[in-house]
């Protein structure tokens, strides 16, 4: 997030696009609403009327895989009406004579055509968005996860810099992240070309602090993203592959092929809470000790870093992560030794300049936001303030491109899937807790009346989904908040697995699998 | 603003209310209702102060501290009808201390104690009798209910789900679901963030354990679920967490959802991995630590030897911490000498 989520409240417009906030990140969707009684005005566009929808004093039901040809024609209303905010484009960006041009062609007749929404409602959206002095936009995967997602992500960000929402307080682009540490794990240089701090692996100099550090020699090279992993696998370039805390056999798409490479790779070792279904594939399976069994900090998605503390001592012979790989580099002949997570800390410091005034003893008293250059900073409630990171911010608009999968003949319905309340991501933990499994017993397909009554479906019965990847049998819930055409299913659930039916297909620039948009066939089983 | 409390004079900013007045000079005044984060409603009446030229009491959580103002806040008056309003309170309440969850933890207990209340004096009936058990996560047991309406405030302000609202007027209201149909029925989200407020025994999460809340300690820290990292309390007791209580001092002001604030008990699941594990003969096997890192560390050793360094892939953790995260990639960078290091958080 640009901006930190107590902003939200003083935000005079909160625009939520392809975020299911009330279900994914609940105490940010209760301070909006928070927000909204105390007079901000809310737009939301999502595919499914989600429960935010109520809420909204403009509700865009759009048709998944159509978020560029909505920001564009948002955008395109708002320069038509001159509520640009015209000071801002000149001080503070470039490049906007190309969007002017480019959002020129989408019209709120063509983007309705496109995204299925009424054009009165894309006008009435751009005069709530353009009209406010400080505008937020929420995002999540709704987002991100089409083949065009980088350029929705640009989108969202033209759209905020047109209305001068960047580096203002209660406004800004956010994206909400998901999983708890999602934000730390990039910072800290879970990235194939990323050193801790976003610091290129590729930049000499880079290179050398960290060499100097940690007395190796790096590799300069650029690694493998998850997807070029898996391909890498199948093609016998890499040998061995280690997984801390993830369960892809669930979270990616198309598990078949998931499933078919981790079978292939030679050496797995998974290292994690549960025996997972990936961990159930591995070569050794390491136990590791859960949040409230360790020390350490995590990162929030406001960038906010908070201790985790232990609380309770691990069952049996787990051990903290850090501490598992301590000794496997030990054994490996790096010497270092870490007496605390506190001792990681100080090193990450010495080498992360956005976390360069972080120390245990300064989050005793508070938690900091980075950037944190040094220990008299107090850290950053939003970013952008001066200016914009790179400078100037620079416009950069992009054409609507239809989704990788197209619906047809066979697969006339498109599939969205998604999280909901009740259960978190692989059910790895959710799954074993009595009271979310009586709330939320199995995994389910909303589908919409009329879709439901055409193929002679009716609520709880049991149905078949047919992807070009595979099949899968589950319960239908009939329902009006999702459009004619459309189908919901949540990720969670191993039985019932949606990602049987996903596609792999990825955003070339993030990487990111279109996991918002399959073409499925239903079928009464 | 110069004020009178108690004898002593202080300052305060204008719009101060009294109640935090005396909070702020570190004064204890009783109150059962008061949350700073909520409209004040001055329902329960304990608060009150004597305010010197104003004739009756006054509650202090609805008055504004006014220049010249001489408060008493614990004068013969005031304990008098503070004691009043408690026998009051406890006249229908039934005083199940020995076996309540909430003792120890419960205001009203510790109210009556400071206030040498021992029973209640008047002579009327019961609290109706009526018991929410249908929520997984926690009971609502409307006999302790002192209808000091946090709950359903926080539902309404705080949560914005207004599940929960007063049903019936006079001796018969009641905190309820619309129709009396049971949480169940309700468009309740379980996340429990009214259960954090109540002041009583009235809405008590279902814990696995008993538990005395002074056998308990505390430690506060980061809940693991989802990217908003709200802060929260764990209460513990011996090696288990029986209780999860939202921070009111962080971002997330006092709020939790069902997952931070009542999904806990994952962590003594029996199915818990408790030793690693090695493949031997197609199946998985337990092992001590020696073994199962040598195994590691001899394929390591042989793959790198044989197919060198970008042999190797790692799949680093959003759910892990960052320090967890720092030595992952340092291990395949550094002692791996590899940039094939990634995440599943694109998912
Ligand atoms: S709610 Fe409080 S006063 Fe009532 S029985 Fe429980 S502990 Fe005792
Ligand atoms: S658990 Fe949450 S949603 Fe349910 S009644 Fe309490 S505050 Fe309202
Ligand atoms: S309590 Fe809920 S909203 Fe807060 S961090 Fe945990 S999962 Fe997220």
């Amino acid at each position: 997030m640009t901006n930190s989520i107590q902003e939200i409240k003083n935000a005079d417009t909160i625009f939520i696009i392809g975020s299911n906030t009330s279900e994914n990140h609940p105490v940010i969707a209760a301070i909006m609403k928070q927000a909204k009684r105390a007079g901000a005005k809310m737009i939301v566009a999502d595919p499914r009327r989600i429960e935010m929808a109520e809420y909204a004093d403009v509700f865009l039901q759009l048709k998944p895989g159509t978020n560029i040809a909505l920001l564009n024609g948002l955008m395109h209303v708002i320069i038509e009406k001159g509520l640009q905010d015209e000071n801002y484009i000149k001080e503070r960006t470039e490049n906007y004579e190309e969007l002017k041009e480019l959002v020129k062609g989408y019209t709120p007749e063509r983007v309705s055509e496109i995204c299925g929404v009424d054009p009165e409602y894309i006008i009435k959206a751009a005069e709530i968005y353009g009209e406010a002095p400080k505008a937020g936009i929420y995002y999540t995967m709704g987002i991100t996860q089409h083949t065009t997602g980088t350029h929705a992500v640009m989108s969202i960000s033209n759209l905020a810099l047109l209305c001068g929402n960047v580096g203002v307080e209660s406004a800004g682009v956010n994206p909400l992240r998901g999983q708890n540490n999602v934000q730390g794990a990039c910072d800290m240089g879970g990235l194939p070309a990323d050193l801790p701090g976003y610091q290129k692996v590729f930049k000499p100099e880079v290179l050398d602090k960290f060499q100097d550090s940690w007395g190796s020699k790096l590799s300069n090279k650029v690694g493998l993203t998850i997807t070029e992993m898996f391909k890498a696998i199948e093609e016998d370039q890499v040998k061995f592959l280690y997984i801390m805390g993830e369960n892809p056999m669930v979270s990616d798409p198309d598990t078949n092929h998931v499933e078919h490479v981790l079978d292939h790779v030679d050496f797995l070792v998974v290292q994690d809470i549960f025996l997972t279904e990936t961990a159930s594939m591995a070569d050794v399976v390491l136990p590791a000790a859960a949040f409230a069994e360790k020390d350490g900090t995590f990162t929030n998605t406001e960038r906010r870093i908070q201790r985790v503390r232990r609380a309770v001592e691990a069952p049996g012979e787990a051990k903290a992560d850090w501490m598992i790989l301590m000794d496997i580099m030990n054994r490996m002949g790096d010497e270092t030794r870490y007496s605390h997570p506190a001792r990681i800390m100080a090193e990450i410091v010495s080498l992360t300049p956005s976390y360069g005034g972080v120390s245990y003893k300064r989050l005793e008293k508070e938690s900091l936001q980075w950037p944190v250059p040094n220990e008299n900073h107090p850290g950053t409630k939003y970013l952008h303030k001066a200016a914009i990171a790179r400078g100037r911010g620079l416009f950069m608009p992009a054409e609507h491109v239809a989704s990788a999968e197209i619906t047809n003949d066979e697969y006339p319905l498109i599939l969205t899937t998604g999280r909901i309340l009740y259960h978190y991501h692989t059910m790895t933990m959710t799954g074993r807790e009595e009271g979310l499994n009586k709330l939320a017993p199995h995994s389910y397909v909303e589908i919409n009346e009329t879709t439901a009554n055409k193929l002679g479906i009716e609520d709880g019965d049991m149905v078949k989904l047919y992807s070009r990847r595979g099949e899968v049998q589950t319960t239908a819930l009939v329902t009006d908040i999702i459009d004619d055409g459309v189908v919901f299913m949540p990720f969670h659930y191993s039985e019932g697995k949606a990602n049987i039916l996903t596609n792999s297909a990825i955003d070339e620039i993030a990487k990111i699998p279109e996991l918002k948009v399959a073409a499925v066939r239903i079928e009464k089983a | 603003m110069q004020v009178t409390i108690n004898g002593k004079q202080y300052d305060f900013d204008k719009g101060t209310t009294v109640l935090k007045a005396c909070s702020e000079i570190g004064l204890d005044i009783p109150t059962l209702c008061n949350d700073e984060r909520l409209v004040p409603s001055g329902s329960c009446r304990l608060c009150q102060v004597e305010i010197e030229g104003w004739g009756k009491l006054h509650t202090a959580c609805t008055t504004q501290v006014r220049e010249g103002m001489v408060i008493h806040t614990h004068s013969d008056r005031v304990i008098k009808a503070r004691q009043d309003l408690l026998d009051m309170l406890i006249s229908n309440h039934p005083l199940e201390c020995l076996t309540c969850e909430k003792s120890g933890a419960c205001k009203l207990q510790d109210y009556c104690y400071e206030y040498g209340i021992t029973e209640g004096t008047y002579r009327w009936e019961m609290s109706k009798p009526y018991f929410d058990d249908t929520n997984p996560f926690y009971t609502f047991d409307a006999r302790k209910c002192i209808l000091c309406g946090l709950c359903v405030r926080v539902c309404d302000e705080l949560q914005g789900t207004n599940a929960i609202g007063f049903e019936n007027r006079g001796f018969d209201t009641q905190v309820a679901t619309p129709f009396g149909e049971g949480l169940e029925n309700s468009t309740c989200v379980s996340c429990g963030n009214c259960v954090s407020v109540c002041p009583v025994g009235a809405l008590e999460p279902k814990s696995k354990k008993k538990f005395r809340h002074w056998e308990t300690r505390t430690v506060r820290t980061t809940c693991s679920y989802c990217g908003v990292g709200c802060q929260m309390d764990l209460k513990i007791k011996g090696n288990e967490i029986v209780e999860v209580q939202p921070a009111f001092d962080a971002h997330n002001e006092g709020l939790l959802c069902v997952k931070g604030k009542f999904s806990y008990n994952f962590l003594s699941h029996p199915d818990r991995l408790k030793k690693p594990m090695v493949r031997k003969d197609g199946v998985l096997v337990e092992t001590g630590w020696d073994e199962a890192l040598d195994v590691i560390t001899s394929k390591m050793k042989e793959v790198k030897k044989e197919f060198g360094s970008d042999a190797f892939a790692g799949l680093t953790s959003a759910r892990c911490t960052n320090e967890d995260n720092y030595m992952f990639q340092k291990l395949f960078r550094s002692t791996l000498g590899t940039n094939n290091v990634d995440h599943c958080a694109r998912l």
